[in-house]
């Protein structure tokens, strides 16, 4: 007798929540399963995990997590994650989401909980446009590239967010792409042990929306463009981390020791109740 | 329950700011994140002392949009959790107090209100919030606000609003003002064993049956938070009684969103609080509340001295409004006299509720609050 077939990954994942929202070609599902593989290989505690998103593709990767998750307003899950850290600081909190939410609208949250050194874990899906609304441009957007609200070719200058991150404060902070699934696993698995505000950038394919203004209409298509781009410059100065049509570095560019707010927090609260205690 | 240390049980000299944040100690508030703003920055200031004391958390964030959003974050990582803010602070707040609504997130913000709009006179008092603390963020909900008269109040009403969020799973708004924010008055702290507190209902059904948004008879679904075992999803798009958005669905839509405005509407007789003086044979009403109630006190008993049947009806609770009992008193009383610091807010719901009843408006913005000679002259005309 056929026994049921059972996928060894699937209680990572709410069943009912399926089928997901994102399209072919789409990198959201790389990046969820090298999340969960990193949750299965460190054996976490799913009770104490928390899930934080925001708005856009991405955002949706916290309900179909089969843990605590939280889909906040646009731009607000880092804030809302600082929050419940604080409130609980047993709890591992992880905010996954995408480039317009954390950067964009969300960009001042990002630098400040970074500055603070809170100990949320950030993975940010950057498919250099905002996909869920039909692919405007945003802080992300290369130069020159085609969006429908820069149809004339995008003349702002995108983020660097390795080099944000690394000047804003963050104890970790790597950039992979999607093509990087092993390695991306590994640093996530690195990214849920270390203390203080960690980040990962994961480069991801949009040929549905991004890539077919741009002359990448196949998922494959872009993976082919990370193949071909990417270079593995590991702890290489964030500043000249570069995104570009012929060079994508990847690696871990910060990997430090440093108190996060929260244990800083907790010393404070501890050292004032023993002084009124004498 | 607060801790018995915790609560500063006795007779104290205080402004409204920091009964505030005493209340909130005393009604078991162990989280608070702000960011500073006049006229309500002593309710941060005083925090960051008192929370560490208390084992709780006070911090600083870099607006109040993220003010808001670590509140609920924190409520739903199961502490009580509170902000504090004015005007303008109130407005970035919007955004996730729909959120707080959606989520159905217990949490308490303080808007201590000063002139507007946009920056307006921040070391004056106004009463300009009033319509944007029901209607201010976006879609259709109920929301509780409250609207102390005194510093005494600054403490009851926190610790009210407090158990009023964790009964109904609301956000609750303690509508303050600059004058009893920043005025100096004696505040009498019960023991910890008198203060009545109140805590959010938690699931009594194993974690695999668990339904983060199936409400119980009273329309308030039990809440559990994180870490306590039940793995469960919450968002702020249209969801089903799973906490799983449903977006397309007319039929949830409309029965998330009812539900949410209906678990106060059914319960707003509980809810509601007014106080009244000499109403019984009133001719002259006047609808007043927060510091400019304490004018129209003073202008109602003067008037009595006069011979003036005149009345004070002092909504405690803005939201949900007391119809019921401007209903009732605009079937005896002649006139209605609302003086208000703003162009009119809370006077359009008491002339929605007097029907027939001539409603006088009394409108004053900018420096201090009415006088009670002002409210007197004006019950004198109206009589």
């Amino acid at each position: 007798m056929l026994e049921e077939m059972v996928h060894p990954m699937s209680k990572y994942l709410r069943a009912a929540m399926m089928p997901h929202i994102w399209c072919s070609g789409c990198g959201n599902g790389i990046i969820l399963n090298c999340f969960i593989q990193a949750i299965d290989e460190l054996q976490i505690d799913l009770n104490k995990l928390v899930v934080v998103s925001g708005i856009g593709c991405i955002g949706r990767a916290a309900g179909y997590t089969n843990t605590n998750s939280f889909h906040t307003t646009h731009g607000r899950p880092i804030a809302f994650a600082t929050g419940a850290k604080l409130a609980n600081p047993g709890l591992d909190v992880v905010v996954i989401s995408g480039d317009g939410d954390l950067f964009a609208i969300g960009g001042n949250h990002f630098i400040h909980a970074a500055r603070r050194n809170i100990g949320i874990k950030v993975i940010c899906a950057n498919n250099f446009n905002y996909g869920m609304t039909g692919g405007q441009q945003g802080p992300t957007t290369p130069l020159y590239a085609l969006t429908p609200t820069s149809p004339y070719g995008n003349i702002e200058n995108p983020f660097n967010l390795v080099h944000l991150a690394a000047a804003s404060g963050a104890t970790y902070v790597a950039r992979w792409t999607t093509l990087h699934a092993r390695r991306l696993t590994q640093s996530i698995v690195k990214l849920l042990q270390k203390e203080g505000f960690c980040f990962i950038e994961v480069i991801s394919p949009c040929p549905e929306i991004f890539g077919r203004h741009n002359k990448m209409r196949t998922g494959l298509e872009m993976m082919e463009w990370f193949k071909k781009a990417s270079v593995v410059e590991s702890f290489t100065d964030p500043a000249k981390a570069e995104i570009s049509s012929e060079k994508i570095v990847v690696g871990e560019f910060v990997d430090m020791e440093k108190p996060s707010y929260e244990r800083l927090l907790l010393e404070k609260i501890a050292q004032i109740n023993k002084k009124a205690q004498e | 329950m607060a801790k018995k240390e915790n609560v500063l049980t006795g007779a104290h000299f205080m402004n409204g700011d920091i009964a505030c944040a005493e209340g909130a100690i005393a009604a078991g508030c162990k989280f608070f994140a702000g960011y500073p703003i006049t006229p309500a920055t002593e309710i941060a200031e005083h925090l960051s002392q008192r929370m560490p004391e208390i084992g709780g958390i006070y911090i600083q964030m870099e607006d109040e949009i993220a003010s808001m959003a670590a509140v609920i974050g924190a409520s739903y990582a199961g502490l009580k959790a509170m902000t504090a803010t004015s005007g303008p602070g109130f407005s970035l707040m919007q955004e996730n107090i729909g959120l707080a609504v959606m989520t159905e997130a217990p949490c308490v913000i303080v808007d201590v209100m000063r002139g507007g709009p946009s920056t307006g006179q921040p070391t004056l008092p106004g009463q300009q919030d009033v319509m944007q603390a029901k209607w201010g963020s976006h879609g259709d909900y109920e929301i509780v606000a409250l609207a102390p008269s005194s510093v005494q109040e600054m403490f009851d009403l926190t610790i009210e609003a407090f158990n009023l969020s964790e009964t109904y799973r609301v956000p609750t708004i303690l509508l303050a003002d600059e004058v009893v924010g920043h005025m100096w008055e004696k505040v009498m702290i019960p023991p910890t064993e008198k203060i009545k507190v109140v805590n959010r209902k938690k699931p009594n059904v194993p974690p695999e049956e668990y339904m983060p948004f199936m409400p119980d008879d009273d329309l308030v679904p039990p809440m559990a938070c994180f870490g306590e075992g039940f793995s469960f999803h919450a968002t702020g798009l249209t969801h089903d009684e799973h906490g799983y958005p449903k977006t397309q669905s007319s039929e949830i839509q409309e029965r998330l969103v009812k539900r949410l405005c209906d678990k106060i509407r059914i319960n707003a007789d509980k809810i509601i609080r007014a106080e009244e003086v000499t109403l019984e044979d009133a001719d002259v009403v006047v609808v007043a509340y927060g510091i400019v109630a304490r004018s129209a006190l003073s202008a109602v008993r003067k008037a009595r001295g006069e011979g003036i049947r005149a009345g004070l009806l002092r909504p405690i609770t803005l939201w949900p409004f007391p119809e019921k009992a401007v209903a009732k008193i605009a079937k005896q009383a002649k006139k209605i006299v609302v003086p208000e610091m703003n162009c009119g807010q809370l006077v359009r719901e008491v002339e929605r509720s007097a029907k027939e009843t001539p409603v006088v408006f009394l409108s004053k913005l900018g420096e201090d609050p009415h006088t009670p000679t002002e409210i007197l002259e004006a019950i004198r005309r109206n009589s």
